[in-house]
């Protein structure tokens, strides 16, 4: 299922959507960078309410499909232009980490 | 030996928001050099890991690169303050960093665990006092 319509399917909002059709295979959810640069896969959508610069170099080294922002977290306008300039997707939803795991776990599994 | 491509990086020990520049700057470079996707997946982590602990660890420190025709060779030194027990260090887990370095998402204690895993081989010389290098290789 491609980023665009996960976002749909799951009632999230896209922050920044560059490559709308990227292919989600997997999920990752974590906060702590290492955990996810050393667990997560290339093509996760990773989830996390983390929403610092660093988020963004972390999910381009590790070629995740979007970055997922949970709890009704935002990021910094001059943080959305960088990851509109990687190609990097952003999505948010209000929701916690489990339910939006949950929905992406509906689909893929 | 002429073909191989070199890379130089200074990383700035007070930037702590620009760390990483070097290694999305490797991965681009890589990307061009029509590598597979997963080698240079591996190999920018690597050096991501090892350029933030020279931030977090060490005040900044330099990295160089050099693609050869069959192996990545990643080179960070620095005059940080240097690993007393690498043993320890390289515990996943083991982290000396503090609660503002902890607020970022960083200091997990997985950083050299990762390199470790990401990379074919890796080399630590350390000297308290003096600093660090850390050279990873990874085969293309
Ligand atoms: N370049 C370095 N200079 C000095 N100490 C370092 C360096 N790299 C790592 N260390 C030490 O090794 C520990 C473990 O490193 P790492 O696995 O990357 O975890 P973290 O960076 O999350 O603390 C660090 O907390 C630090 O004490
Ligand atoms: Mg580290």
């Amino acid at each position: 299922m491609t980023v665009n319509e996960f976002k749909t399917t799951a009632g999230l909002s896209a922050l920044c959507l560059p490559e709308p059709d990227r292919e989600i295979r997997g999920g990752y959810v974590g906060d702590l960078l290492s955990w996810v640069m050393g667990r997560a896969k290339a093509d996760d959508a990773w989830i996390t309410i983390m929403s610092n610069q660093n988020i963004l170099a972390v999910a381009s080294l590790a070629d995740v499909a979007c970055i997922i922002l949970a709890e009704g977290v935002k990021l910094e306008e001059d943080l959305l232009a960088t990851a509109r300039d990687k190609g990097i997707n952003v999505l948010c939803g209000e929701g916690d980490a489990f339910s939006i795991a949950a929905a992406l776990a509906r689909e893929l599994l | 030996m002429e073909n191989n491509l070199n890379f130089h990086f200074a990383v700035d020990g007070n930037d702590f928001t620009s760390a990483g520049l070097a290694s999305v700057q490797l991965k681009k470079a890589l990307r061009q050099l029509g590598l597979d996707p997963e080698t240079i997946r591996r190999a920018s982590i690597a050096m991501y890991e090892g350029e933030i602990n020279m931030v977090i660890h060490a005040g900044g420190g330099e990295a160089d690169v050099e693609v050869s025709e069959d192996c990545i060779k990643i080179t960070l030194a620095d005059h940080g303050p240097g690993i007393k027990d690498i043993a320890q260090a390289m515990q996943e887990g083991f982290s000396t960093a503090t609660d503002h370095v902890r607020s970022l998402g960083f200091g997990a204690g997985m950083g050299l665990p990762n390199m470790k895993n990401y990379s074919d081989k890796m080399e630590i010389e350390s000297t308290p006092g003096e600093g660090t290098t850390i050279t990873l290789y990874i085969n293309i």
